[in-house]
């Protein structure tokens, strides 16, 4: 009888260091960085390496550097160069976009947002990078794409929050500034300014994905270390020959829900909720300020929120001042 | 006919927790059991008090449905059922339902021979409810405080709530919370995304396996944490979410009565971090 693997590896074997299966001719070689280490073996693998660079890989990371450098020395330049108050201050921090006056001109005073604009632009590039070498690393080990296009999902929602809604905007000040506080105000903030985003329903559908993305995971991961003590972890070979973990993993379900996934589909229902969180998200960020200036509102428009009565229904409103937002 | 064509093999007596083999019987798929019946009577009877409370009220728009706690001034008592009264025996229902179908699960494990994890979990989802609508009002002394059953009202809720403490983001637990669902998500993807990967790899290849898996994530971003490793790490994490949105909220209100910005006052007031601040 096996046993579980519920949190922890009790055992661990050292075998001899794996240096990968072969990879397509298009491919540089691996650097067999031979690494074992005990505390990662402890909760998974022990192996760390060997490493793959690869052209995109390099580029990426030089370019992902150069964007971590400006963002941080922007930060640093802000506390005049006191290494003591960067540290102590650096949640706090901030490397803003240009202001509304320069809307989308690319050529902005370093100062005053020109560096934001650069460091999203090698940010950008650096991700883009690191979705090729996703990309060109599953193909060289001729297996599917699938894992680069849920990649590609959350790139999209990156990209829509920093580029995309600010072009459609016309202003780059639209975008999130790069902070650890500067970017949890901006995201309370987009949701005010556009009359509270609990009223957009492609981010309820974000949510909704991202809690069943949760969900799914406590499901499936539960599912796959309950069956661990009949070798349930090796997924692909017991979707390829389905054997009595699976087979357990299934009437688990099907008794207490009156449904199961296989172990094939559970994947498949994973992939699209984790891509749908992210998707969805993008979308209700693209149609705030575009084409839904009010979520509330909107929601009173459509039938789905109620039309509150007036909290202060003496305070004195002209009717200028609500025009443009009741529109 | 409900049958899969393994099933029947697996369909046996036993493992269960109270009442022997008096309700050891499948109703279709489903197992029933003892804590079948349970949860059976629980979410009957709640789903019919909703809809009666529904019915109570004048909305027409499946949006505006709601069944609402009691006012404040009821406090832990009893309200009457059309002042919220309804609500406490949703909730009573709700949480004899969940925990029903909680100890059904564990019946299922030992039937089927497997570990508890799924019911562990899902013990954790069930305690993040019970605190929205249980421990909090308890803490505060007042069932009012409990959030609404309704599809736009509990979102009103939240948002409520939420502002209430001026700017939730700053809540340390709220940030953990988000934190672990984001990270669990991204996860998600990876995981499904290597394991269809292998088994779809396209037209001329063979189907791939651990090996491979573990070969792409070294070449993607140098390490693989493993078949074990990624369900425990998802597992983890997704149960972090759970738990730290119910601590995110327990401490809002009984143990911080403030907006949640003012939290990090303390931090701002230590003397290492007086001084140079550049908003």
């Amino acid at each position: 009888m096996g046993t579980y693997s519920s949190i922890y590896n009790r055992i661990q074997i050292r075998g001899p260091f794996d240096p990968g299966v072969p990879l397509k001719h298009s491919s540089d070689t691996r650097i067999q960085t031979k690494t074992f280490s005990y505390w990662l073996g402890k909760i998974g693998d022990p192996q760390v390496g060997p490493l793959y660079l690869g052209w995109s890989g390099a580029a990426s990371l030089a370019f992902g550097f150069i964007a971590i450098e400006i963002i941080g020395l922007n930060m640093w330049a802000s506390v005049d160069w006191d290494p003591y108050a960067f540290v102590r201050n650096l949640a706090f921090l901030s490397l803003d976009p240009p202001p509304a006056k320069y809307g989308l001109n690319p050529l902005v005073p370093l100062g005053d947002g020109g560096w934001w604009i650069l460091a999203g632009f090698f940010l950008t590039a650096s991700i883009l990078l690191w979705w090729v070498r996703s990309y060109t690393r599953a193909r060289a080990l001729g297996m599917g794409t699938h894992t680069s296009w849920a990649f590609a999902s959350a790139i999209f929602l990156y990209l829509s929050l920093g580029l995309f809604r600010p072009i459609l905007m016309g202003s780059w000040s639209e975008a999130v500034p790069f902070g650890i506080i500067t970017h949890l105000n901006w995201t309370a903030s987009v949701s005010v300014l556009y009359g509270n985003w609990y009223y957009n329903p492609f981010h309820m559908l974000s949510i909704v994905f991202l809690y069943g993305s949760t969900m799914l995971f406590a499901m499936h991961g539960a599912t796959i270390l309950a069956v661990s003590r009949f070798g349930g972890e090796r997924e692909a070979e017991e979707i390829v020959d389905r054997g009595t973990a699976a087979e357990r993993g299934a009437l688990f379900w099907r008794w207490t829900m009156g449904f199961n996934a296989t172990f094939e589909s559970i994947h498949r229902w994973a992939w699209w909720f984790a891509v749908l969180t992210t998707f969805t998200g993008a979308i209700g960020v693209l149609l705030t300020g575009t084409v839904v200036d009010n979520w509330y509102l909107w929601g009173v428009k459509h039938g789905i929120a109620p039309n509150y009565p007036s909290v202060y229904p003496s305070f004195p409103i002209p009717d200028e001042a609500t025009r443009s937002v009741m529109q | 006919m409900a049958m899969l064509s393994f099933e029947r093999k697996y369909r046996v007596r036993g493992g269960t927790l109270v009442g022997g083999d008096l309700f050891d019987f499948w109703a279709g798929p489903f197992y029933v059991g003892f804590f079948g019946v349970t949860a059976i009577f629980f979410s009957l009877l709640g789903s019919l008090l909703v809809f009666y409370d529904i019915s109570q009220g004048d909305a027409t728009n499946i949006f505006a449905f709601s069944v609402n706690p009691p006012s404040i001034k009821y406090g832990l008592g009893l309200a009457p059922l059309n002042e919220g009264g309804t609500w406490q025996l949703v909730t009573i229902c709700a949480c004899g339902a969940f925990f029903s179908w909680t100890l059904r699960e564990i019946e299922i494990c030992r039937k089927l021979g497997i570990g508890w994890h799924v019911p562990i979990a899902y013990s954790f989802a069930v305690l993040a409810y019970v605190s929205l609508v249980v421990i909090r009002p308890l803490l505060l002394g007042a069932w009012g405080h409990g959030f609404p059953y309704g599809i736009m009202s509990h979102l009103d809720w939240v948002s409520n709530v939420g502002y209430q403490f001026l700017h939730f983001h700053y809540n340390p637990a709220h940030m953990l919370a988000v934190t672990f669902f984001f990270t669990t998500t991204m996860f998600l993807g990876l995981h499904a995304g290597v394991i269809l990967g292998a088994v779809n790899p396209g037209k001329g290849e063979v189907v791939k396996y651990g090996e491979h898996e573990n070969a792409y994530f070294r070449d993607f971003i140098c390490y693989s944490v493993g078949p074990y490793g990624i369900h425990r790490l998802g597992l983890f994490f997704a149960l972090n979410a759970g738990f730290w949105s119910a601590v995110c909220i327990i401490i809002s209100g009984p143990f911080w009565d403030r907006g949640w910005p003012y939290f990090f006052d303390f931090y701002l007031k230590t003397p290492a971090a007086i001084g140079n601040i550049a908003y």
